[in-house]
């Protein structure tokens, strides 16, 4: 499934980036490459954007990015 | 002297360690053609002379645009800067594979370095065991751990860039590989590099980095030219492009390989003492990011900084338009009347007020941006607006500049600087001064007190003039978006900027470093706007004051001939007003407002109000004491001056003897002021933020142009309505 379907608080593990954006790169340099494990914390009301946990902090991105990462738990 | 380079992720505590070995010693300038701030120092190390450069904070050394690549072009001594001796590589301890991913990109290309493991407290308080011999071993240079605030560390740091400033260590190879395909495509490039003269021993490093960066560009159009490459890698960079051709994903496959190295290292070098646990961040996460009491604390910070710019600054502005008026008074006494004691006053000390009255806004907006940035608040309050303004299409980082805006648009183009990408930011700039700042307020309230029964009930409830007031700042609200949302489709084309946000962990702002920004800011403003600000005010106080020799009507000639030491005060005052006013009349502004007059006819102003508008570029509240000059009343006179809104109600027309203000026209008036760049210090804080002359031109093209149109429209439309 894509990271914005994920429910808070379950620890999951990316498994592919669709990576052709640079906003996509610029994530992967974020640290959401395949084989990051990622927490969604807390999600933004009305859509708003997720905050992430990953590699030992916390990182923000929105729901439209989240769509292009599939994640498995 | 030697060169050093401080290169780190954002929140590393780069800069308090910059801070920590350059003490006063620094000075905050501009990359030449880029937005990005230049910081540099002086420092001793291990007893000799060295320049100590602070990068700007990166996750990455690809350079996706000209502001990303300065990191790059410090490093290998692209700038007017040379190449850093020794690059120190800030690491948090705390957040190892992220960073250590920044380091391993510096290391690849092959510069002498050491690494500042940092923040090595919060780790240990966070249970984590960091080894730094065994992240030695990997990376094959020196690591010592320090934290930077208690200077824990740093004789150490600076002994081990003695040593390596003496010894530089050899370049280790890559420590990562890619697939088959891939490692030809560097291995073509490596070639390249090598035979048109780079060193063998960082060739590699630089294919990887020269491939990574040609195939993306974040502009939104393809023809700009993101990477200004001298040399080999100059040469090599249209093949890489032509070769990316065959390995369009080869950028994500790096990022990932490199990725899975930092994993590595972090798993060896780092243990945990205990399970992760619930931290304060965590918990303050659980209010500040709550659906629901999230925006309530987002909002209630919000109104806390925008009363605090727009009231608490007023006192102190005060303070200093008293202490500039008493200043001026001194003066007069002290010179002999003439063309030089004016331009001494009103010129010259009045140019520098108008500089230093921007200070207190400006310290506390930057104390409010600092403390919240080191808090790690500013990066929660662009999460909670961020669905606001991405609908705009701009960062959710605008929101705290554009709120700013209300007071004024000096601090709050400063205040941009928070947004990352140079388009986003270039925006917001062009935009703020749109926002309906505390200086129209003066120019309103006269307008409507002057023109409108402002107390007569609408529904019962409101006043009239409470309404006008009301419908200016939601006019302004909309012509802000408005424009926004057309910038980000036209001129600076480019998608929604992603939200790419580390929310830092809660920390409490060290005041040290507030009251430096606030110190730097003010700094910055005076030094490279004041300059500005200065001049140009100068040179509007001539446009009013020339030419001394005016040929004053003989009635007025004989008032003044008549003038005795027995004449009543009242009197006396009246003829000098009278006098100035008509010496107001025909400076070359009054020829100007001439000139102009047949411009700003169809709005329905008359070449008096040309004077006025011409004198608020000073500032736009002049335009109230302008107009008490141009109609004999005085200097003194302020928005709620009794006889300037007479003046104003009495005024004709010589040749019709129709009045010149109707209500139509004051309120041409008002959206002009509203939409008009009338302001020479945002024409000057907005080149030295954008670092060129071409944005601050085309802002005040455009809103003048916008203000035309605006008051245009207002006055025939109304008029065809059968409006007066």
């Amino acid at each position: 499934m894509t990271l914005d379907r994920l429910a808070s608080g379950l620890d999951a593990r990316i498994t592919v980036v669709d990576s052709s954006s640079p906003v996509m790169l610029r994530l992967m340099e974020m640290g959401l490459v395949p084989g990051a494990s990622v927490r969604i914390e807390k999600r933004a009301p009305f859509g708003g954007p997720l905050e992430l946990r990953v590699g030992g902090y916390l990182l923000s991105i929105r729901l439209d990015e989240a769509k292009k990462l599939t994640v498995e738990t | 002297m030697f060169v050093v380079a401080l290169a780190g992720n954002p929140n590393s505590g780069k800069t308090t360690l910059f801070n920590q070995l350059t003490g006063l010693n620094q000075r905050v300038g501009n990359y030449p053609g880029v937005t990005v701030e230049r910081r540099a120092g002086a420092a001793t190390i291990a007893g000799k002379p060295a320049q100590i450069i602070d990068l700007p904070g990166t996750y990455s050394l690809i350079s996706r645009s000209r502001d990303e690549a300065i990191a790059f072009e410090v490093l290998t001594g692209r700038t007017n800067d040379p190449k850093p001796n020794v690059v120190v590589l800030v690491i948090d301890a705390s957040n190892l594979e992220r960073n250590l991913y920044l380091a391993l990109s510096v290391l690849e290309i092959g510069l002498p370095a050491v690494v500042a493991l940092n923040m090595m407290d919060v780790a240990e308080a966070s249970g984590l065991v960091v080894e730094p011999k065994k992240i030695e071993e990997v990376l094959g240079v020196e690591v010592v751990p320090i934290v930077a605030p208690s200077r824990r560390g740093l004789p150490e740091l600076e002994a081990a860039v003695a040593r390596t400033l003496a010894e530089p260590h050899a370049p280790k190879a890559r420590s990562w590989q890619l697939g088959a395909n891939a490692e030809s495509v560097i291995g073509d490039i490596k070639e390249a590099l090598i035979a048109r003269g780079s060193p063998p021993a960082s060739a590699d490093g630089e294919a990887v980095w020269l491939l990574s960066s040609v195939g993306t560009s974040e502009k939104g159009r393809a023809d700009e030219e993101h990477l200004i490459l001298d040399g080999p890698l100059g040469e090599v960079a249209e093949l890489a492009k032509k070769t990316l051709v065959n390995e369009p994903d080869f950028s994500a496959q790096v990022i990932a390989a490199r990725y899975q190295r930092t994993r590595e290292i972090s798993a060896q070098s780092t243990q945990r003492s205990r399970p992760v646990e619930r931290d304060l961040t965590d918990r303050l996460d659980n209010v500040l990011l709550h659906p629901l009491g999230g925006p309530l604390v987002f909002f209630a910070v919000m109104a806390v900084l925008f009363q605090s710019i727009f009231a608490w600054a007023e006192p102190l502005m005060g303070l200093i338009e008293s202490g500039v008026g008493l200043v001026q008074e001194q003066v007069a006494v002290l010179l002999p009347e003439g063309a030089l004691r004016d331009l001494l006053i009103d010129g010259a000390i009045g140019g520098a007020g108008n500089v230093i009255v921007f200070v207190p806004q400006i310290g506390i907006l930057f104390a409010f941006l600092a403390i919240l940035e080191d808090s790690g608040y500013l990066a929660r309050a662009a999460f909670i607006s961020d669905r606001l303004m991405a609908r705009i299409g701009l960062h959710g980082r605008a929101f705290v500049p554009l709120l700013s805006g209300f007071a004024c648009a000096i601090p709050a183009v400063m205040a941009t600087r928070v947004i990352e990408s140079r388009r986003d930011r270039l925006v917001t700039i062009l935009v703020t001064p749109l926002v309906s700042c505390s200086a129209r307020l003066p120019v309103y309230t006269l307008i409507i007190a002057s023109l409108f029964a402002s107390d007569e009930r609408v529904l019962g409830v409101f006043s009239k003039g409470g309404l006008l007031m009301l419908s200016m700042y939601g006019l302004s609200i909309l012509v802000t978006i408005g424009a926004a949302f057309v910038l980000k489709r036209t001129l600076l084309k480019s998608p929604t900027p992603p939200l790419v946000l580390e929310l830092p962990p809660y920390r409490i702002p060290a005041l040290s470093s507030v009251v430096r920004r606030v110190v730097e800011r003010c700094v910055v403003f005076i030094r490279d706007a004041g300059t500005v600000i200065m001049l140009l005010s100068i040179v509007l106080w001539a446009l009013l004051y020339f030419p001394r020799e005016v040929e004053l009507p003989p009635a007025l000639l004989a008032q003044q001939a008549a003038l005795s030491n027995e004449t009543p005060e009242e009197q006396r005052t009246a003829v000098e007003a009278e006098v100035r006013a008509e010496r107001l009349r025909q400076s070359i502004a009054g020829r100007i407002g001439h000139t102009i007059e047949p411009l700003i006819a169809p709005l329905g102003f008359d070449w008096k109000i040309g004077i006025g508008l011409l004198a608020s570029f000073a500032a736009r509240e002049v335009f109230v004491s302008t107009m008490g000059l141009v109609y004999g009343v005085g200097d003194a006179a302020d928005e709620e001056s009794a006889p300037l809104r007479e003046r104003i109600q009495a005024e004709r027309h010589p040749d019709t003897g129709l009045p010149v203000y109707t209500p139509l026209v004051g309120l041409a008036l008002m959206v002009f002021f509203l939409l008009a760049a009338q302001c020479v210090s945002t024409v000057a804080i907005v080149r030295r933020e954008t670092n060129s002359w071409r944005w601050p031109a085309f802002m005040v093209a455009s809103m003048t142009v916008m203000a035309w149109v605006g008051a245009f429209v207002v006055y025939q439309g109304g008029r065809l309505l059968g409006f007066q």
